[in-house]
C-alpha cells in the first residue's frame, strides 16, 4: 500500500498549483477571494483556461480529449483546485453528460457533442427530477413519443440548476409505459433549449437567488438522432451518471479548505476580545469534523483506486454523497456559529466588486455564512436525497 | 403546581391568534417586511390601542400589570405568525430596562410614549467584538461637565434604524470585560455624532450598526446607577432570551405541523412518504424534542413569575436557550429535508420559518454559549 506521492506526482502537484496561482483568469480568482458571485461568462472563461491547458477533460479518457489522469492525479487536481479557492467546474457537461455520451453514445454524437463540451462552448443542464418524481425518480412522466424521425416531448422537469444559462439539456424521458418495471421504458434524450416549445421558469430559493428552474416541454420536436444508446435503457445510463455525480459531490477537498479557513478566522482577534479559538468547545467541534473528513478523504481515495482498477463507481459512491454533504453542512453550520450576531445581517450587495470593503457590515465575510448555510441545505436533497443513499446502502450493499 | 393559563392569558392568546389569522397572513407579512420601515406602523398603532404594548408594565406606569407568562403567550403566537413588528425591541428590551431602572421622570418621558406606540425604542445588546458576553463593553462613557460623552460601536441593534431612543450600555469605568463600570444611557437617535447603518436581517426584520462618535448626553440620560447598569442589562436580556425561546417554540411547532401534514400528502413510490418508518421515527424524535424544549421554557418562565433570584433566572434561561437552540437547529433542518426541494423554495413559507428560527437560535447566545453559561452558573 503506497500512500505517499512519487516525485512525478509532486512535480504534477506543483504544476497544478502554478496553474491556479498564475494562469487561471486573475479577475475570477479575485472575485472568488472577495466572495463576489460569478457570472455565466466567468465560469466559461475559467473552464476555457482549463481547456487551453489540456485539463478540461480531467475525468475523461485520452481518446476523447481527456487527460487520462491516474486517480492520484485527479485527487491532487481536486485538492489544489480547492486550496486555490478556484470556482467549481460546472458539472453538467464535463462531469455528467460527457461521460454518458462517450460511454453510450454513437460516433456521430461523440463528434457532434464532445468537443463543445470540452471547450465549454455549450452549457448543459440536467433534466431528471419532476414535480411528482423526486426521490422516486422512476415515476417520471415526461413523455417522448416517436413520430417518424423525431420524438415529441411533453412534460415538466424541475430543480434544473442554472437551466436559464443552458444551451442544451439532457433528459430522462418516458418512451414507453407498456413495461414490467417502471425503470424500463425510460430513455436518455439530448434537447436543444432553443427548440420551439421549451420554456424556462425561475424557482427562487430561500436565500433569495435564482439558481434552479422549471423547464416545460410542450410538443417539443427532438430529432431521433438525439437519443443516446438504446431506447428504454436510459435508466441504466442515468444511474451511471448519478454515481459519477455522487462521487463528485463528496467535496472533501473543498470542505477541508473551508474548515482551515474557519480555523484561521476563529484565531483572529477582534477589537481586543479573546479569539473564538480560545473556546475549546468550539475548537473541539472543528476537530471532530476534521476527523470525519479524513475518514471520508481516504474512502474517496479507495473509491478512486477501485475505479482505476477498471471498476465503475458502485453503491459505495452513496457513502461519499451522504457523508460528504453532511460534513459540508456541518461546516456551513460552524461558519454560522462563528459569525455570532454577524450571521444575521442580510447585506448581499456588499459583496459586489466595487463595494468599499471598509463599509462592509462585519469584520470579514461573516454575513455570508447564513446565505451559504441556507443554500446548501440543498446538498442533502439533490443527486438522490441522503435518505435514498441510505436506501441504496441498505439494499444493494447490505442486501436488506 | 398550576400549568393552565388564567382566563386573561387565554383571552390574550385567542385575540392574537385571531389577529394573525385575519389580519397578518403570509402576503401581508411579506409586504410589511419589505416596506421601508420593515414593519407596519398601522399594525403597531393597533397593538398600542389594544393595549398589547402595555402588557408587562405596572398599572401606575400606564401598564396592564401583566407578567412574563403573558409575554410568553404573546411571543409564542408571534412566532407562529412570523410577526415582524418590533415588539421585542420596544416592549421587552427597551421597556424592560425602563420598567426596572428608570426614574419616574424618565418613565414619563420615554416609557409612556413607548406604551402609547408613539416612541420606537431599542436596547443595544452587542458590540462587534462582544459575541454573547454582555459585560464585554468597549463603548466608553466619559464625564464631561454635568453630562457624558459616548464613543463606540454597537452591532446588530435590533430595530436600530427605526428607534428614536437607543439604550446604550457604555463603560464608565473598569476594564473591557468587567461587570462593574457599565452604565445604561438613554440616547436620542438623532443626537449629533450618531451614525446608524440600517439593514434587513436574513429573517426580514431590521437591525443596524450604531456608531457613536463623541455623542454628548446630559446627566438625565443615565438610567439607574452610574457604573451599576450590568444587573439590569443582564436581567433584561435573560427575560428577552426566554421570550425568544417562546417565539422559537411557536415557529418550530408550525414547521413540524406543516412537515407532518406534507409527509401525509406527498406521494413517492406509490405511498405517502409519511408511511416510511425512517421518517416516522424522525418526526417522533422531533415532536419529543420540541415538547422537552417547551418544558424548559416554562420552567424558566415560572422562575421569572416567582421573582426568583437573578442568578437562578439566568441559569434557567441558559438551560432553556441551550436546549432550544439545539432543537431549533434540528427542527429546521429536518423540516427542510423532509420537504425535499420544495422546502427550499419561496413557494412555501418553510424557508421564512427556517430563517426566523435560525436568527433566534443565534440571538442572545447559541447552544454552546448557553451550555457553558449554565455549567458556570451551576458550579460545574
Amino acid at each position: 500500500m503506497r500512500v505517499t506521492f512519487t516525485d512525478d506526482e509532486l512535480a504534477f502537484r506543483d504544476e497544478v498549483r502554478a496553474f491556479f496561482h498564475d494562469e487561471m483568469p486573475q479577475d475570477i480568482a479575485e472575485k472568488q477571494r472577495l466572495g463576489v458571485p460569478l457570472e455565466r461568462e466567468d465560469f466559461i472563461r475559467f473552464q476555457k483556461s482549463l481547456f487551453h491547458k489540456g485539463w478540461a477533460g480531467f475525468n475523461w479518457p485520452v481518446e476523447y480529449g481527456g487527460t487520462g489522469w491516474t486517480p492520484v492525479q485527479k485527487y491532487i487536481f481536486g485538492v489544489e483546485m480547492a486550496q486555490a479557492n478556484a470556482p467549481a467546474i460546472v458539472p453538467f457537461g464535463l462531469g455528467m453528460v460527457g461521460p454518458v455520451i462517450y460511454t453510450f453514445g454513437n460516433d456521430a454524437q461523440k463528434q457532434q457533442f464532445l468537443p463543445d463540451i470540452l471547450e465549454s462552448n455549450v452549457w448543459w443542464c440536467q433534466g431528471y427530477s419532476e414535480p411528482g418524481a423526486g426521490s422516486d425518480l422512476a415515476s417520471l412522466k415526461t413523455r417522448a413519443d416517436r413520430v417518424g424521425d423525431h420524438y415529441v416531448v411533453n412534460g415538466t422537469k424541475t430543480w434544473t440548476t442554472l437551466g436559464h444559462w443552458a444551451d442544451w439539456i439532457f433528459c430522462l424521458v418516458r418512451t414507453s409505459t407498456d413495461v414490467a418495471r417502471r425503470q424500463e421504458g425510460i430513455s436518455f434524450l439530448l434537447i436543444d433549449m432553443q427548440t420551439p416549445g421549451v420554456t424556462v421558469t425561475p424557482i427562487i430559493t430561500i436565500e433569495g437567488d435564482r439558481e434552479v428552474n422549471e423547464i416545460h416541454f410542450e410538443n417539443v420536436e427532438v430529432p431521433a438522432d438525439n437519443l443516446v444508446g438504446d431506447e428504454g435503457k436510459g435508466w441504466t445510463y442515468g444511474k451511471v451518471l448519478l454515481e459519477h455525480e455522487r462521487t463528485g459531490t463528496a467535496g472533501v477537498a473543498r470542505t477541508s479548505y473551508r474548515l482551515q479557513n474557519l480555523r484561521r478566522q476563529a484565531e483572529r482577534r477582534v477589537r481586543g476580545a479573546e479569539p473564538l479559538a480560545n473556546d475549546r468547545n468550539f475548537m473541539r467541534k472543528l476537530a471532530a469534523v476534521e476527523v470525519e473528513l479524513k475518514a471520508l478523504e481516504f474512502t474517496e481515495l479507495r473509491t478512486l483506486a477501485a475505479v482505476a482498477a477498471g471498476k465503475a463507481p458502485g453503491p459505495e459512491s452513496s457513502i461519499l454523497k451522504f457523508k460528504g454533504t453532511e460534513l459540508q453542512q456541518a461546516v456551513d453550520e460552524l461558519f454560522v456559529e462563528a459569525a455570532g450576531y454577524y450571521a444575521l445581517p442580510y447585506v448581499p450587495a456588499q459583496y459586489a466588486l466595487d463595494f468599499p470593503v471598509d463599509e462592509r457590515v462585519g469584520e470579514g465575510s461573516e454575513t455570508k455564512s447564513s446565505l451559504t448555510y441556507f443554500n446548501y441545505r440543498k446538498a442533502s436533497i439533490y443527486g438522490g436525497s441522503n435518505e435514498i443513499q441510505k436506501n441504496i446502502v441498505a439494499k444493494h450493499v447490505l442486501g436488506l | 403546581m398550576e400549568f393552565s393559563y388564567t382566563d386573561v392569558q387565554s383571552m390574550l392568546q385567542e385575540s392574537i391568534e385571531k389577529f394573525i389569522a385575519n389580519d397578518y397572513d403570509f402576503e401581508r407579512r411579506q409586504q410589511y417586511a419589505g416596506s421601508d420601515l420593515g414593519h407596519s406602523p398601522e399594525v403597531w398603532s393597533m397593538f398600542a390601542e389594544l393595549g398589547w404594548t402595555a402588557v408587562p408594565f405596572a398599572e401606575e406606569d400606564g401598564g396592564f400589570d401583566g407578567g412574563p407568562v403573558e409575554i410568553m403567550v404573546m411571543m409564542q403566537q408571534f412566532g407562529r405568525g412570523l410577526l415582524v413588528e418590533p415588539f421585542l425591541a420596544n416592549v421587552v428590551l427597551a421597556g424592560g430596562v425602563l420598567r426596572r431602572a428608570a426614574s419616574d421622570e424618565q418613565k414619563e418621558r420615554w416609557l409612556q410614549p413607548l406604551i402609547a406606540g408613539e416612541l420606537q425604542a431599542t436596547l443595544a445588546v452587542a458590540e462587534p467584538q462582544s459575541r454573547y458576553e454582555l459585560a464585554n463593553v468597549a463603548t466608553t462613557a466619559t464625564r464631561d461637565g454635568d453630562g457624558w460623552v459616548l464613543n463606540g460601536h454597537k452591532g446588530v441593534v435590533l430595530n436600530g434604524g427605526n428607534a428614536q431612543l437607543v439604550i446604550v450600555p457604555a463603560r464608565s469605568s473598569g476594564e473591557q470585560t468587567d461587570r462593574s463600570g457599565i452604565t445604561l444611557f438613554a440616547v436620542d437617535a438623532t443626537a449629533s455624532g450618531i451614525t446608524c447603518r440600517d439593514y434587513p436581517t436574513v429573517d426580514g426584520l431590521r437591525a443596524a450598526e450604531v456608531l457613536l462618535d463623541g455623542v454628548r448626553v446630559d446627566a438625565g440620560a443615565v438610567i439607574g446607577d452610574v457604573d451599576g447598569g450590568y444587573n439590569t442589562f443582564e436581567a433584561v436580556v435573560d427575560e428577552a432570551t426566554l421570550a425568544i425561546c417562546a417565539e422559537a417554540v411557536g415557529i418550530i411547532q408550525v414547521m413540524t405541523e406543516k412537515t407532518v401534514e406534507y409527509s401525509k400528502s406527498r406521494q413517492q413510490f406509490g405511498v405517502p412518504i409519511g408511511s416510511f418508518q425512517a421518517l416516522q421515527h424522525r418526526a417522533a424524535i422531533l415532536w419529543t424534542e420540541i415538547e422537552l424544549a417547551q418544558s424548559l421554557v416554562l420552567k424558566g418562565l415560572k422562575s421569572l413569575d416567582d421573582d426568583a433570584p437573578g442568578e437562578q433566572i439566568s441559569r434557567l434561561a441558559s438551560a432553556a436557550k441551550a436546549k432550544l437552540s439545539r432543537v431549533a437547529q434540528l427542527a429546521t433542518n429536518e423540516a427542510i429535508q423532509m420537504h425535499g426541494g420544495i422546502g427550499m423554495t419561496d413557494v412555501l413559507d418553510m424557508g421564512l420559518y427556517l430563517k426566523r428560527a435560525r436568527v433566534l437560535e443565534a440571538q442572545y447566545g447559541d447552544q454552546r454559549y448557553h451550555a457553558s453559561r449554565f455549567a458556570r452558573l451551576s458550579g460545574y
